[in-house]
């Protein structure tokens, strides 16, 4: 990557952060400064942008009148909240106990190896992310993973090559489509 | 009176709207949409319906209903066509391509396929009824009685088979006339703990203060159970109908369903059955023309397994950390904002209804003496016909695995049954006879606990499946007692060494002492039974314990440090290289002879190579311990 391309997409980012804190400011009015309150804000940032973001810890710290501390508690405690930025394509892999017996660890792994990140974490070109979640709900298909929306389920470590490949050639076509287009 | 009057009309608006429905021509095709419906591919098999049914030119209905809880069947269809001279149609795992052929041979050939259907839903004299089938006949449904079969977005489907009349009837009861007829019921608490309902329900009548509260707890959090979400999915009305009748019983202006947000259909459908509710009149002020009323609001729980506990899902309504509070003083004197609090699960409150109809005898006469009526268990793992299940108390469990779910797949061995999810126990093959009911499984230390059941099979290892368990309940302990927090950290750290051949001998015995501080140490539910899974199956599977740790052996070959996978020679194929594609680790070589060899030091044990082996061939063998498996030599390039 070019250092202005590079410099653009940072800045991008910058407006892109912005743009998120000015709307979470805007629907905190929606919400009453009670403690009862706290869950809700964050499941309203969790459900729109995926992950809470320290700074907007300190946003809602100021409009409940608590601290930061105290929230940054709540939002620990609960498997819910993140604190990363998902991938593009986030791999949930299913640990429920169906899955469990059929060898759900072993895709877990295969996805770790294959995406050389570890569980919870996001690869550094943004594109996958790995979580672990529990019971998806269909457990005659286990053992499932999920990418976005899409279910897999009788999963393999040999899908799970499959299906990174295939998100990588999209990804090339893609990007030899712009090209083209460009040129 | 006038609330008959009321209820009166509302049921013929019911009535004239479906009876309007029945009478549009065409068949009507019944669509299985609930999460587990979807997550088997039930959206691509409606939109082949679709497009097939534009293509062909045919009329007809397409409708959306719940889960019928048959998960090995999914995606279910019923297809109800009169003009075939056909009985409605119950047809399983309908793929989008099965569903164009349907349409094609059945809808317009009039053929229903007999390969594809499982069985007919009324009696008649050319299908075999699936109500005579073992799955179906030997359930006994009162909360999932109409889950999957009517339309849970629509409020007049569940008016016209009767729904709502259990709530007509109960105000025009007094409170207390309410309260005695569920103490008579003999329900108890479908949460776990098995408490009774109408004690519960008393105490909170009873209780000094004006603001009650009724809290529905669907916060369910056990890896492997899954009907709360079920019926709040396939039958929101049933569940609104009891929270309804139990915040008039005793005397509350609010209630609340605490539902995991991971269910997001779940609160859509609770959510769009209160609106539905408002409109009619059967929630909101002066219901049904009475002098009661009551206001429901959804409350999204954020995935923490603790919440469960009536305490600690009070704190986290708060906006708290949901930690578990002392006991007494109990909810149901100082809960929510310290107003008298009744939590009840979904499955009790689902019962509700039926009891007021039928009234408390009636339900007392199903089950068992102490623990009458229903249960309903999520059955996984390897079983033939996983899925939901519900039985009358006192069924063994002999029965329920290999009658109702069609026993072990492949001809497998049955090893052990692990019962009530993380707080629950593993039971072997000799406690098949031990009936299902709150305390015969808590005899031989089990419990119901929240429903979900796990059968193994002779190639499950129990000290990685209790491993397993422990796992998840010490990520969801709150932190707040010290026994539970590093108690359960303790033994997992001991069950992981066992489990990677490192364990010691006084393991055991630490093990023991271990889980008996825990479940004293520990104030609420989790810490106290979360050592469960861990002594059960030392008590009845100690031999495979001893195996791990004498011999570094996991005699089910399932740990992988105490495994390791060869390819024997005698039964490779030359030339054939069926897995070396399948490695994901490129650990498998090819000898001089040109057969096939695994690198040791590359094998990360996932069993890949041994699918792909052609089944003639059959060559890639597990052994453990890892010093049986032969040295292959690697040939030098």
């Amino acid at each position: 990557m070019s250092k202005k391309a590079h410099l653009d997409e940072s800045s991008s980012l910058f407006v892109q952060e912005e743009a998120m804190l000015d709307d979470i400011r805007c629907k905190l009015n929606d919400y009453s400064v009670e403690r009862s309150d706290l869950i809700p804000i964050l499941q309203m940032i969790q459900e729109k942008y995926a992950y809470i973001a320290p700074i907007t810890i300190k946003m809602v710290s100021d409009h409940l009148n608590i601290g930061a501390c105290e929230v940054y508690g709540v939002a620990t405690f609960y498997n819910q909240f993140k604190f990363n930025p998902p991938g593009k394509h986030p791999v949930k892999i299913c640990m429920g106990t169906a899955c469990h017996v059929k060898g759900g660890d072993i895709i877990l792994e295969n996805f770790e190896r294959k995406l050389e990140i570890k569980e919870g974490k996001t690869t550094p070109d943004r594109e996958f992310s790995i979580e672990r979640v529990a019971c998806v709900g269909c457990c005659a298909l286990a053992p499932v993973a999920v990418i976005g929306e899409t279910i897999h389920g009788n999963m393999a470590p040999s899908k799970v090559e499959g299906l990174i490949l295939g998100f990588q050639i999209e990804k090339e076509i893609q990007a030899r489509l712009k090209e083209k287009k460009e040129c | 009176m006038e609330i008959n009057q009321a209820f009166d009309k509302i049921c013929k608006d019911a009535y004239a709207h479906i009876k309007r429905l029945s009478l549009i021509k065409g068949p009507r095709i019944s669509i299985g949409m609930a999460t587990c419906g979807i997550a088997s591919g039930a959206i691509d098999t409606k939109k082949a319906f679709e497009e097939e049914l534009e293509k062909q030119r045919i009329e007809a209905q397409i409708q959306t209903v719940g889960c019928i809880g048959h998960c090995y069947a999914e995606p279910v269809v019923i297809i109800d066509h009169p003009d075939s001279g056909f009985p409605p149609i119950f047809y399983h795992q309908v793929t989008p391509g099965k569903a164009k052929m349907i349409v094609q041979s059945f809808l317009i050939d009039g053929d229903p396929l007999f390969e594809y259907l499982l069985g007919a839903t009324k009696e008649n004299e050319l299908i075999p009824q699936i109500y005579d089938f073992p799955r179906f006949s030997q359930e006994k449904r009162i909360i999932l009685q109409k889950c999957g079969i009517i339309d849970p977005e629509d409020i007049n489907a569940y008016i016209d088979g009767g729904g709502y009349s259990g709530l007509a009837k109960a105000l025009q009861l007094a409170p207390d006339e309410i309260i005695s007829e569920i103490i008579s019921s003999g329900i108890r608490g479908r949460g776990g703990a098995g408490f009774l309902t109408g004690k519960k329900w008393s105490f909170a009548r009873d209780a000094e203060g004006q603001d009650k509260i009724v809290i529905l707890n669907a916060d369910e959090g056990d890896p492997g159970a899954y009907m709360d979400r079920t019926i709040l999915e396939s039958n929101p009305h049933q569940v609104l109908e009891g929270m309804i009748i139990c915040a008039y019983a005793i005397g509350a202006k609010r209630a609340i369903v605490y539902v995991r947000s991971e269910y997001p259909l779940a609160v859509k459908m609770i959510s769009g059955a209160i609106n539905q509710a408002e409109e009619l009149g059967l929630l909101g002020n002066s219901i049904l023309g009475s002098s009661f009323d009551l206001e429901i609001s959804v409350f999204k729980g954020s995935g923490a397994f603790v919440c469960g506990e009536e305490t600690a899902l009070i704190q986290s309504l708060e906006g708290k950390r949901g930690m578990p509070q002392h006991r007494p003083p109990y909810p149901v004197q100082h809960g929510l904002g310290n107003s008298p609090t009744v939590i009840n699960n979904v499955k009790t409150i689902a019962s509700v209804p039926a009891i007021l109809n039928n009234g408390g005898n009636w339900y007392r006469s199903i089950g068992t003496e102490n623990s009458p009526g229903t249960a309903v268990f999520s059955i996984v793992g390897n079983v033939i016909h996983p899925g939901l299940v519900e039985i009358p108390m006192g069924v063994d469990l002999k029965t329920l695995i290999f009658d109702i779910c069609g026993g072990i797949p492949d001809k497998k061995k049955f090893k052990a049954v692990q019962i009530g999810g993380p707080s629950g126990g593993c039971l072997s093959s000799d406690f098949l006879d031990t009936l299902i009911d709150f305390d015969s499984l808590a005899g031989a230390g089990a419990m119901i606990g929240s429903g979900g059941m796990v059968v193994l099979d002779e190639n499950n290892c129990m000290v990685n499946i209790a491993r397993y368990f422990l796992e998840f309940t010490q990520n969801e302990s709150c932190g707040k007692c010290t026994f539970c927090r590093i108690g359960t950290y303790q033994l997992l750290r001991i069950l992981d060494r066992i489990t990677k051949g490192q364990g010691r001998e006084d393991d055991l015995e630490q093990l023991e002492t271990l889980s008996e501080t825990i479940i004293e140490g520990s104030l609420c539910g989790l810490g106290k039974t979360a050592p469960n899974p861990v002594l059960t199956s030392l008590r009845y599977f100690r031999d495979e314990y001893d195996a791990h740790i004498l011999e570094k052996r996991c005699p089910a070959c399932v740990c992988r440090s105490l495994t390791a996978f060869y390819i024997d020679l005698d039964k490779c194929a030359r030339g054939c290289d069926a897995c070396v594609g399948s490695c994901p680790v490129d650990a498998i070589f090819t000898t001089k002879n040109r057969k096939k060899g695994v690198d040791q030091t590359l094998c990360v044990k996932c069993g890949e190579c041994q699918v792909a082996c052609p089944p003639e061939y059959n060559a890639v063998i597990r052994v453990s311990p890892p010093e049986k498996a032969p040295i292959i030599e690697k040939p030098v390039d």
